[in-house]
Formats: C-alpha cells, sequence, structure tokens
C-alpha cells in the first residue's frame, strides 16, 4: 500500500514537471537563440544552448530597425488605453453600481448583450470612421476604440457594488457631492480592483495585433506586435534576429506579469463571474 | 433611502464611456449592417455616388464563393478540434495541480500560466521556428523517437494541426485557473462520503468531480469558442493562409478582403456570418447546458 503511494507520488510530480519542460521550451529556445551567431540555427542537430553569446542582433534591431521607436510607441499606447479606458469605466459603474434611475438595469443588460458582437464587425467602419477624422496612423486610432469596455464597467459594477452604501450615505450627509463620493471613496475602496483590471487592459493592448495592424500605415509608427509580423516578411531566414525581436516583445510583458501575478490570476476569477 | 439621483450627475457619470460605446462601437456595428447590404468597394471610396443598394447579394455570393467556404470549413476545424482539446488539457493540468500529492504547486501553476500572457505574433514566430521541417526543434525531439521529419506548415494535412498544438500551448493556463477554482469549490464531505462507500477513483470522478465542475467548464467552452472562431494572428504569421489555403480563417480572409483589396461591403458581410456562427454557437450551447445543470 505505501509503496503503490511513493510511486503514484513520483509519477504525478514527474508528470507535472514534463509538462512544465514542455511549456518552457519554446521560451527557452526564444531566449537563447536570439544570442545565437546568425547561422547557428541552420545546424542539425538543433542547438539549445548558443556556442558562445552574440549580441548583434539586439544592437541591429535597435540601431537599424527603429526597435526604440516601436518599443515606445507599444508603451505609450499601452499607457494610454490604461489610464483613460478605467477612469471611463470606473465612472459608468459607480453610476450603475450605487446612483439610481429609471432606466439603469435595462440600459445595463443592453449593454451587456454587446458583448456577444465580435470587434471584428466594427473594424471596417471604425476605420472608415477614423480615416474621416483624419485619426488613421496615429496614437489616437488605437486609443479611441480604447476608451470604454463593456467588460471593464461590468467588472468595476460587480465590486463597487460590495461597497456598503451606508459609506456613501454617512458623505452625502456631510454634505460632499457625488463627484466627491467617487474621487474620495469609491476609487481608494476600489483600488485593487482597478489594479487588476488595468493589468489586463495594459496586457491586452500591448499584445493586440489586428486592430494596430489595419491602422498603423507608417512603419515608424506600428507597435511592437505589427513591426515584428512586418520584420518577418523581410527576414524570414534570420531566425537569431528574429527571436531577438520576440525577447523584446515578450519579455517586458512576463516580467509585468511576474510581479502582479496575484492581481491577474484574481480578476480571470472575478472576470468569470456569471450575473 | 434616496430620491433619484439627478439627470445631469448621471448624465457626467455615464457619458464618456457611454458615447464612446456608442460612437465607436454601436455605431460601426450598424453602418456595417447598412452596408453588407449595399456594393461599397474601392471606388465608392472616391466617389460615394457610386454607392448602390444591392439587398442580399453578398451574402449570396459569400456562399458560392469556394474560398469562403474553404476558410468556414478550417475555422470549424479549428474550433471543434482545437477547443475540446484545449479544454481536456486546462483540466487535466488542473487536476494535476489540485492534487495533494503535487509538489512546489505554484511554481507549476506560474510556469503553465506563462504563455497565456506572451504576444501571440511572437509566439507564433518562434514556434514557425519550431516546426521548420530541418532544423525545428520539434522535429528533432520526434527523431530521437524514431519518427520521420514532419513538413508542419509547408503540407496541407499538418498546418492545422500545428496551429492547434500552438493554440493549446498558448491557451491552457487560462482556463486551468478556472477549473482550479471550480475544483477548490466542491465540498471534500462528498469524496469522504463516496470514498466510505468504496468508490474508485475513476467513479468519484465521473459522479462528483465532472458534474459539479459543469458550470465551470460550460463558462469555458462558450468563451473559447468563441475567442477561437476569430482565428487570426496565427495563420498571419505562419502560414498566410497556406499552404493551399489550409489555413484560411474567417478573420484572415474577411482581413484580406477588407485590407487588402477594399471590397469593403463583401468583408463587412463575412465579419457579420462570423457574428451569426458565434451567436448560434452560444445559444446551442446554453441549450445543452440548461440539460446539464444539476
Amino acid at each position: 500500500m505505501k509503496s503503490e503511494f511513493i510511486i503514484k507520488k513520483v509519477f504525478i510530480n514527474f508528470l507535472a514537471t514534463l509538462i512544465a519542460l514542455l511549456t518552457l521550451i519554446p521560451f527557452v529556445w526564444m531566449i537563447s537563440a536570439s544570442f545565437m551567431k546568425t547561422g547557428e540555427c541552420a545546424k542539425f542537430p538543433p542547438r539549445l544552448f548558443p556556442s558562445e553569446f552574440d549580441f548583434s542582433h539586439y544592437k541591429f534591431l535597435f540601431q537599424n530597425l527603429e526597435m526604440t521607436r516601436h518599443f515606445i510607441n507599444s508603451l505609450l499606447v499601452a499607457i494610454l488605453v490604461t489610464t483613460i479606458s478605467l477612469l471611463f469605466n470606473s465612472m459608468s459603474a459607480y453610476a450603475f453600481a450605487k446612483l439610481r434611475f429609471g432606466i439603469k438595469d435595462k440600459l445595463f443588460r443592453f449593454l451587456l448583450s454587446l458583448m456577444i458582437i465580435p470587434g471584428q464587425v466594427t473594424m471596417l467602419p471604425l476605420f472608415l470612421m477614423l480615416k474621416e477624422m483624419g485619426f488613421i496612423n496615429t496614437y489616437l486610432g488605437i486609443i479611441i476604440p480604447g476608451m470604454a469596455s463593456v467588460f471593464g464597467i461590468f467588472m468595476l459594477r460587480q465590486f463597487m457594488m460590495s461597497i456598503p452604501d451606508s459609506l456613501i450615505d454617512a458623505a452625502r450627509i456631510d454634505g460632499a457631492s457625488d463627484f466627491r463620493i467617487f474621487f474620495t471613496i469609491i476609487l481608494p475602496l476600489s483600488r485593487s480592483i482597478l489594479i487588476t483590471l488595468g493589468i489586463f487592459t495594459f496586457i491586452g493592448t500591448w499584445n493586440d495585433f489586428l486592430w494596430p495592424l489595419i491602422v498603423m500605415t507608417d512603419s515608424s509608427m506600428y507597435t511592437l506586435p505589427v513591426a515584428l509580423a512586418n520584420l518577418m516578411g523581410e527576414h524570414t531566414q534570420d531566425t537569431e534576429l528574429m527571436m531577438a525581436g520576440s525577447v523584446i516583445t515578450v519579455i517586458p510583458i512576463v516580467i509585468l506579469f511576474a510581479l502582479v501575478q496575484k492581481y491577474y490570476i484574481s480578476g480571470i476569477l472575478i472576470g468569470s463571474v456569471k450575473e | 433611502m434616496r430620491d433619484k439621483t439627478s439627470f445631469w450627475i448621471i448624465f457626467v457619470f455615464l457619458a464618456p464611456a457611454l458615447s464612446a460605446i456608442f460612437f465607436f462601437f454601436i455605431v460601426p456595428v450598424i453602418s456595417a449592417f447598412l452596408i453588407s447590404f449595399t456594393d461599397f468597394d474601392i471606388y465608392t471610396l472616391g466617389d460615394f455616388r457610386r454607392l448602390r443598394f444591392i439587398g442580399f447579394e453578398n451574402y449570396i455570393k459569400l456562399f458560392q464563393d469556394e474560398l469562403f467556404y474553404k476558410a468556414l470549413v478550417n475555422t470549424f476545424y479549428f474550433v471543434l478540434v482545437g477547443g475540446p482539446l484545449s479544454i481536456l488539457v486546462s483540466l487535466s493540468t488542473a487536476l494535476l495541480l489540485n492534487s495533494q500529492l503535487t509538489k512546489f504547486k505554484k511554481v507549476f501553476r506560474t510556469i503553465y500560466f506563462l504563455p497565456v500572457v506572451t504576444t501571440i505574433v511572437a509566439v507564433a514566430i518562434v514556434w514557425r521556428y519550431l516546426y521548420h521541417p530541418r532544423f525545428g526543434y520539434l522535429n528533432y525531439i520526434l527523431s530521437l523517437f524514431g519518427i520521420n521529419p514532419v513538413d508542419w506548415l509547408g503540407d496541407p494535412v499538418y498546418a492545422m494541426p500545428a496551429i492547434i498544438i500552438l493554440a493549446v500551448w498558448k491557451n491552457f493556463g487560462y482556463n486551468m485557473i478556472l477549473f482550479i477554482a471550480g475544483l477548490q469549490n466542491i465540498p471534500s464531505e462528498l469524496y469522504e462520503a463516496a470514498e466510505l462507500d468504496g468508490a474508485s477513483s475513476w467513479f468519484k470522478f465521473k459522479s462528483i468531480t465532472l458534474p459539479l465542475l459543469a458550470p465551470t467548464t460550460f463558462f469555458t467552452s462558450i468563451m473559447t469558442m468563441i475567442g477561437y472562431f476569430q482565428l487570426f494572428a496565427e495563420p498571419y504569421v505562419m502560414t498566410q493562409g497556406g499552404p493551399l489555403n489550409s489555413t484560411l480563417s474567417i478573420v484572415l480572409y474577411m482581413y484580406q478582403e477588407g485590407f487588402r483589396w477594399w471590397n469593403i461591403s463583401y468583408s463587412v458581410s463575412i465579419a457579420f456570418v462570423l457574428f451569426v456562427i458565434i451567436l448560434i454557437g452560444t445559444i446551442i450551447q446554453f441549450r445543452y447546458e440548461k440539460r446539464i445543470h444539476y
């Protein structure tokens, strides 16, 4: 009986380790190939580690291929979308959670029903609209459609409903306006959910591909994923260079995730709560 | 109790988000719907007087379009094989991490979850090289087991399975988290009672774990299905829809028609068909959930 238990334990932990290795191999190979000398990837049998460290691909990306510019584009767009959408979403979430008006429930249910419509439906009309407004190939072209989201409003409302009314009523008796209540009571109390949603939005915007691909027409405006896909067309054979580009795109987000994992995971669970 | 808040205060709180959603989501959806019944194309962009109402012609053309048919079949292949496979891997890893025998659970959880947060374009590029028929790591590992090299992305038979493997690797961690939470919500007394009756592990899994996980399975299935129908970046980066259009997806076809050839009304019709498919898929799953709900 006891030996059977030990065999089971060894087997399960072996399996868990094996899956972990399978999950990690693409990352390990990406990082190590980015330091290989040009052509070292095109050898058989393939190596898992470079024979010597070569930083020239990173140097080339930043010096000859505007990688700094793409990095700044990605960072700027992600920060702006995150900040603006957090403000806008939390304002209407407060109205839906704590203010009273006749059509509140109907309006909220209507908003939720919009979530079933895939974003691709809007892309062409949106593109033509933004083109008329002169926002194609500008940061605003990405920021404007990202200013608010039903999912964000939903998540924040769920959280704000749990803030006790007595807190708000007490402030109101003291003569505080709704704006004051929103900024000095609601927002500070919603800190954890704001961080969670902020991380979601930031990572989502950083990784987004289809819309930036459509909106950014000039290579100096490309975000990292678009720049990378474009680079792929010109440097397909240059495996080591492409891996260096992938590292620059992926690693910042992996580091961010490692730092805020707790918030991210709890956000997934909040987002899955059904009405 | 408080009275209703004044109109202006509600207006100020709601206006920023709701007007953004109205002007940049609802208006485009309605425009798209109207455009799909016109012949809006690259010439219309230059001169709006050319715009004509053509009824269902775009949709009729779509269902006679062999390439669209191909994209439809490919996307269903991806959703119907890749979706259940993803859920299966998510559930298995959740069970693994929920087992009392497993050590270092937190470390494993973080590692399994890592692919979820990564940029799909970047990992698709990495996998494109891992799939290389001669120098790719995957074929090298397979060769150690005596398996002949596979031309993953160059062979129409293997290209979609290759994309499915990448998708499962990238996404299983997300649903795994939901399954772990679902497993932890199952009262342990149920298992204890079953053990007293001498139930086997398989019996416990089949008659306690699975039924009580049904709500989680339902939610993850719907979300995975909706996400997988929107397949785009993987074939765009890895195969451009090839070889022989074996990885052309609905969204990739929509993108090519709309933003490469500027067949605007045709492309918008494709997007609407996608919407209708997702809608029907969701309704079917809701119906099914009602039958299995405990």
